[in-house]
């Protein structure tokens, strides 16, 4: 994040302030799907936050968040339409399903209102769409133990939940990394459905069918913690176990990396996506020439920023980070 | 001849309730008295309107559909795939799908089974199916649904265009056709209408095979709407269609249904979420204001029956 910073502001420089005050009067609108989980509360928080700031500061005239009550398609096409009628030059989308809100995003294009959807995306040709590369976020767990274990060894992976689209893109970067990487091999896979203690439980059931010297477990991020707790418990020595940057986990790390020296790093999607979204839709009113899909860098945490951010996450909640104008250029310019 | 027949009350509620909240929205919003206005508040009524005609049918022989969300959610699913790429086959499950609902109608009768844990049973049913054939949202709205759904006729837009077609046309099969006496006789007095030496059997059968019919309508204009399908697509459209039935002065037992009103309450569900989210209500707020909505709309029709009652007395 701090690479894509500084390239950032250079970028911010280099365009000049002309560009920055033409979306003054422009309202832009967020239409959530569902606010039932920490993640989503985090993500409607963190849009709280920087549009206030940017209202504020007159880069928008108004930046207002709805979410649908039921988290259904057809509300939500709704509410998009109800979007349309109260004059928003934008809507930032987190659609309940990729399809059943065309029609409602069509006409909100038809318009002549920006679409910009994120995490959960629509397949709207009109539509901007910012998504999140999992099979990367998978594949950069194996380039991280390549580095922190060069000599290789055996892996446990957690995967998420059964059936799931996220699941099975995130395994799917780490099996790609595996094989790239003959010196890893995957001995056991469990499902912790990204809560931890179903991780572990599910790690514990599987432990004394395991070779003894497993050196890393890839995980999907809610199941660090437990994975430890539950190779604590059979006595074993802890390996390298990937973090999702959840609180108990990144805790966790800190315990372990002040009494031992423990080393590991966490990877997971920012809830601060939206404000991301939100930027890209300001820079689209303000007439930027913006790609249509985008991807969402990942929230990566290292030995050296652990502290910091474990200080900034709640307790229960999961590390975030808001991102600024300048990132969403760096994201658009594909830095 | 009196006005105010209690029939035109019962209707007058609604009809007031939706003027009322009408108002509050051009009042709030006039971007919405326009022509495409209108039409954006209203054109996902249509498909509810539909969904609520067909949840009428099955009130009024006294029974209760809970699988009217999954089963119009199911329709969607097959216009969405197999109307567009096989029409044969498409149109084929449709006609299938009413007769189905036709059976469960036979089926209830029959063996007396209560309609809410029969309909429950099926929801799953419709469900599963609608998830085997669309295991993943996508497919592709037929072009002459689509086209259909996007028209836009002069002066008044399709949505109302819609509304007083699907209300006009029910009226007439509902409150004028000999049809509509029988069965409305079935759920008023089934006795009666059996000493009178007609089938409640096929009466049943006739009332959820337009029920059938009219859901499939259903699910065929949301995916106009819509362009695509999910599994998901309209599981609220059982509570929406019972809550629009009541709304438009229906009642749960005694064939007391009105065709008119129930498109009113479609549209005015549909309106109330609008209004609430132009007064800019907080989302947490919005689904119990959306309830108070319902239980004001509710509680003036509540007083008027007791008047009714009470003047109907010696």
């Amino acid at each position: 994040m701090k690479h894509a910073l500084i390239l950032g502001s250079l970028a911010l420089a280099l365009m000049s302030g002309s560009a920055l005050a033409d979306t003054a009067g422009k309202k832009i609108a967020l239409s959530n799907n569902y606010a039932g989980n920490s993640w989503r509360q985090a993500m409607l928080q963190s849009w709280d936050k920087v549009t206030k700031e940017a209202v504020a500061a007159g880069v928008v005239a108004a930046a207002d968040p709805f979410t649908t009550a039921e988290n259904q398609a057809t509300e939500q096409a709704a509410q998009i339409q109800n979007l349309i009628l109260q004059g928003y030059d934008a809507i930032v989308v987190n659609a309940a399903s990729p399809t059943a809100i065309n029609g409602a995003v069509k006409e909100a294009c038809d318009a002549g209102i920006i679409v910009v959807s994120f995490d959960g995306i629509v397949d709207e040709p009109c539509a901007w769409r910012i998504a999140v590369d999992f099979a990367a976020m998978g594949k950069s767990e194996v380039d991280y133990l390549k580095t922190a274990l060069p000599n290789g060894g055996k892996l446990l992976e957690i995967r998420g939940l059964a059936g799931v689209f996220v699941d099975d893109e995130i395994s799917k970067g780490i099996h790609a990394g595996v094989a790239e990487n003959p010196q890893f091999e995957i001995v056991g896979s469990v499902h912790g459905d990204w809560a931890q203690d179903v991780a572990q439980k599910a790690v514990a059931g599987i432990l004394p069918s395991l070779p003894a010297d497993i050196v890393g477990v890839v995980t999907q991020g809610g199941d660090g913690y437990g994975a430890a707790q539950a190779f604590a418990a059979a006595g074993r020595p802890t390996p390298v176990i990937i973090m999702g940057n959840r609180q108990d986990e990144l805790a966790w790390w800190k315990e372990q990396k002040d009494a031992n020296g423990y080393q590991t790093m966490s990877v997971s999607i920012a809830p601060g996506v939206s404000t991301l979204a939100f930027w890209v839709a300001q820079q689209i009113l303000d007439g930027k020439e913006v790609p249509k899909d985008l991807i969402v860098p990942f929230l990566r945490i290292d030995q050296d920023n652990l502290e910091a951010n474990l200080a900034a996450t709640p307790t229960g909640g999961v590390a975030n980070v808001e991102y600024s104008q300048a990132d969403a250029i760096a994201v658009i310019d594909g830095k | 001849m009196k006005l105010l027949t209690p029939d035109r009350l019962r209707l007058l509620v609604p009809a007031l309730s939706l003027a009322v909240l009408l108002g509050a929205v051009f009042w709030l919003q006039p971007r919405t008295m326009s022509y495409t206005g209108l039409n954006l508040l209203f054109n996902l009524a249509v498909p509810i309107a539909l969904a609520t005609i067909a949840q009428m049918f099955v009130m009024m022989v006294n029974d209760l559909d809970l699988s009217m969300g999954t089963f119009v959610s199911f329709v969607a699913c097959i216009t969405a795939t197999w109307v567009q790429s096989d029409p044969l086959l498409g149109y084929g499950a449709l006609a299938l799908c009413i007769a189905a609902y036709s059976a469960i109608g036979v089926v209830i009768y029959v063996r007396q089974l209560p309609a809410i844990v029969v309909t429950l049973g099926m929801s799953f049913v419709w469900g599963g199916l609608a998830v085997l054939l669309l295991p993943a949202p996508g497919g592709s709205a037929p072009d002459w649904i689509r086209a259909m759904m996007t028209a836009k006729p002069p002066f008044v837009p399709m949505a109302i265009v819609a509304s007083v077609l699907i209300a006009a046309v029910t009226h007439w099969l509902v409150m004028r056709s000999s049809l509509g006496v029988l069965l409305r006789g079935v759920g008023g007095n089934e006795k009666t209408v059996r000493r009178a030496g007609w089938s409640v059997l096929r009466a049943r059968a006739i009332a959820y095979a337009l029920a059938g019919v009219f859901a499939v309508l259903a699910g065929m204009t949301l995916v106009g709407l819509t362009t695509s399908a999910d599994a998901n697509i309209a599981l609220r459209y059982t509570l929406l269609s019972i809550a629009g039935v009541i709304l438009g002065g229906g009642e749960f037992i005694g064939g007391r249904v009105s065709p008119i009103g129930a498109v009113i309450g479609a549209l005015t569900l549909t309106l109330a979420a609008s209004f609430l989210s132009f007064l800019k209500i907080s989302p947490d707020w919005q689904i119990g204001a959306q309830g108070m909505i319902l239980i004001i709309v509710l509680a003036v029709r509540l007083a008027l029956n007791r008047r009714e009652q009470r003047g109907a007395r010696p």
